[in-house]
């Protein structure tokens, strides 16, 4: 990488960065410190002081409270979305790329054109067809819409990373007799496997936070995912504040550890459909 | 996004080009079938179909639902336009209406000047800017609802943030008062999301290639003037993708919002998705809703055809924030 032009000194852009590291840091550092405290405690101590006595005791409250239900929940909603997103997206993306054809052009205009559109302004109509579908307050609830909102990003990631393949190497796979599908699962799907990654972590984010659809189309403690336990918490917990705060921390542990582990993945992840 | 034309078809065509001279139709037309050759599409249907029925079908629905009388339960009636007379005739949506507009406004104003200043801050190759941009992304971790929730507690006057510097003037209920509620919002709006943006910006700054700067300390530009005339404009595209992502994704915000406030204190934060979630599911008036989800739909349309307009190029794809 050449940066050198943009090494020196630069006060302003300092004093902002340090600032914001501040902005960020301290609301985390205080989410942390109050799951931590005595519940007694948080109407006397200082916010930002370390507690007294580090209990745990709230987390153990939060797992009382069937959150492992909910995890387990939120963990196979994620799981089936992506799921069934790379199912439908992968072969529709490869279908753009290699056949050149008005349909298929059609197709891709009519996917993409999902894209600038405010789709949750839609919510009365897919809570029509969930209703008569006879899937309102399952699971599949949350799958089945939650996949159809992202198809245009990622079908548009696909096929720009298809595009890249060099036709070379599918000419090649041809002359040897490999069938399409032969050709989309040994040469296509291996070639754009980056992809595929940003993809899904781009996607499982959504589905892991989304909040609107779990609200309006489902209703039983039993299919409840994360977020909404969350907002329900804060219904039934009110004044036990380190409960709360116990439970948003355990929400964000998994995707912290992603983010620990994989950062790189994490952020083409999450500002996938800008950079390439 | 890239359109290069990288199609695999095109080989074939530019061989058939080659043949043309004096080789009979009859060859011609069996190179054009093979050019139509392809996978069957077969391989878009599910897609399609998965998309025809909770994306397409349902944009046609909110349309046809917003002239149907509807209580979520019992049976859909025909109100013609009756339920678009009651909305527009209705202050709460023009409060909606108007409620959006300034948290759109504000909240991409406030959003792109630090997402810029801090992606130009973050593209410099110090160490200690690498170090601080991991912390930096940390909001994105969080969902909405976490966010709000947490900010929710933090703010609280008894046990909240506020306390911890003993100054009174921070220890006020902020989000119980219906001044103060929506710039409580745009901020911590604004802390969701400038991590997103401002990643955006450092890659596009990382791009701006370096003689420009060369050329420019040749000519004795300062470091204003670098920034002014070089950064700034060199950002152009990325400032149009990024406006409308923002735009577009702003008439949307709900779960933050709904979390945080509930669309209250006195309707002061009942933005129109807000609005048009609780005509529909709380009070049970589904074309009402359907109304509002009409009028949010068009603005959103409206908006990222008019950005995409105004900034000239194609090139631009916006996407959607949040569900």
């Amino acid at each position: 990488m050449i940066t050198i032009g943009h090494k020196r000194y630069n006060v302003i852009g300092g004093l902002l960065g340090w600032l914001w590291l501040l902005v960020v840091v301290v609301p985390i550092y205080y989410i942390v410190v109050t799951s931590l405290r005595d519940q007694m405690e948080i109407f006397n101590d200082n916010p930002l002081s370390i507690p007294r006595h580090v209990t745990f005791s709230a987390y153990q409250r939060v797992f009382q409270n069937d959150f492992l239900l909910y995890v387990r929940n939120s963990i196979i909603v994620t799981v089936a979305t992506v799921v069934l997103i790379l199912a439908v997206t992968i072969p529709a993306a490869y279908l753009i790329v290699r056949r050149v054809d008005a349909w298929s052009r059609r197709a891709y205009k009519l996917i993409v054109a999902g894209l600038a559109i405010p789709m949750q302004a839609t919510i009365v109509p897919i809570y029509y067809i969930i209703v008569k579908i006879g899937l309102y307050d399952t699971l599949w609830a949350l799958i089945l819409p939650s996949a159809a909102f992202v198809i245009p990003i990622t079908v548009m990631i696909l096929v720009n990373f298809l595009r890249d393949i060099p036709s070379s190497l599918f000419e090649a796979m041809e002359v040897d007799g490999a069938s399409e599908f032969s050709i989309m699962w040994r040469l296509a799907i291996p070639m754009v496997k980056p992809a595929l990654i940003t993809v899904s972590i781009y996607d499982a984010l959504n589905v892991w936070n989304g909040f609107l659809f779990p609200l309006i189309l489902t209703q039983s403690a039993n299919n409840r995912v994360i977020p909404l336990s969350l907002w329900q918490f804060q219904g039934q917990f009110t004044v036990d504040v380190p409960g709360i705060l116990a439970a948003v921390v355990i929400s964000v542990l998994p995707i912290l550890v992603a983010y620990v582990v994989g950062r790189r993945q994490m952020v083409a992840g999450l500002t996938a459909g800008f950079t390439k | 996004m890239k359109h290069t034309n990288q199609m695999d078809g095109n080989s074939p065509r530019k061989s058939i080009c080659r043949l043309r001279k004096g080789v009979p139709a009859r060859r011609l037309a069996g190179n054009r079938t093979q050019v139509a050759k392809g996978p069957s599409m077969w391989y878009a249907v599910p897609a399609l179909v998965l998309f025809g029925v909770f994306a397409v079908v349902p944009l046609i629905g909110v349309v046809v639902l917003s002239l149907m009388n509807w209580d979520g339960l019992g049976a859909i009636t025909w109100n013609g336009l009756g339920n678009w007379k009651r909305m527009l005739s209705d202050p709460l949506v023009f409060n909606g209406l108007k409620l959006t507009l300034v948290l759109t406004v504000v909240s991409w104003l406030l959003q792109t000047v630090m997402s810029v200043l801090l992606g130009v801050f973050m593209a410099g190759s110090q160490r200690y800017r690498a170090v601080l941009a991991v912390f930096f992304f940390l909001p994105l971790l969080f969902s909405s609802t976490a966010v709000a929730i947490s900010f929710k507690n933090l703010l609280d006057p008894q046990y909240g943030i506020g306390k911890a510097f003993g100054l009174p003037w921070l220890q006020q209920n902020f989000l119980g008062n219906p001044k103060t509620a929506l710039w409580v919002l745009i901020l911590v709006v604004s802390w969701c999301f400038i991590p997103l943006h401002s990643l955006l910006y450092q890659g596009a700054v990382r791009q701006i290639p370096t003689s420009l700067y060369e050329a420019a300390k040749i000519d004795g530009a300062g470091e204003m003037r670098q920034f002014f005339s070089i950064t700034l404009p060199q950002l152009k595209y990325t400032f149009a993708t990024d406006s409308t992502l923002m735009i577009v994704g702003s008439l949307t915000y709900f779960d933050l919002v709904y979390v945080m406030t509930g669309g209250g204190p006195a309707n002061s934060t009942r933005i129109l998705p807000l609005d048009m979630y609780i005509r529909g599911f709380s009070s049970y008036d589904m074309g009402g809703a359907s109304v509002v989800g009409v009028v949010i739909l068009v603005l959103g349309i409206v908006v990222s055809q008019l950005l995409n307009k105004l900034s000239g190029t194609d090139k631009m794809e916006s996407q959607m924030e949040g569900v």
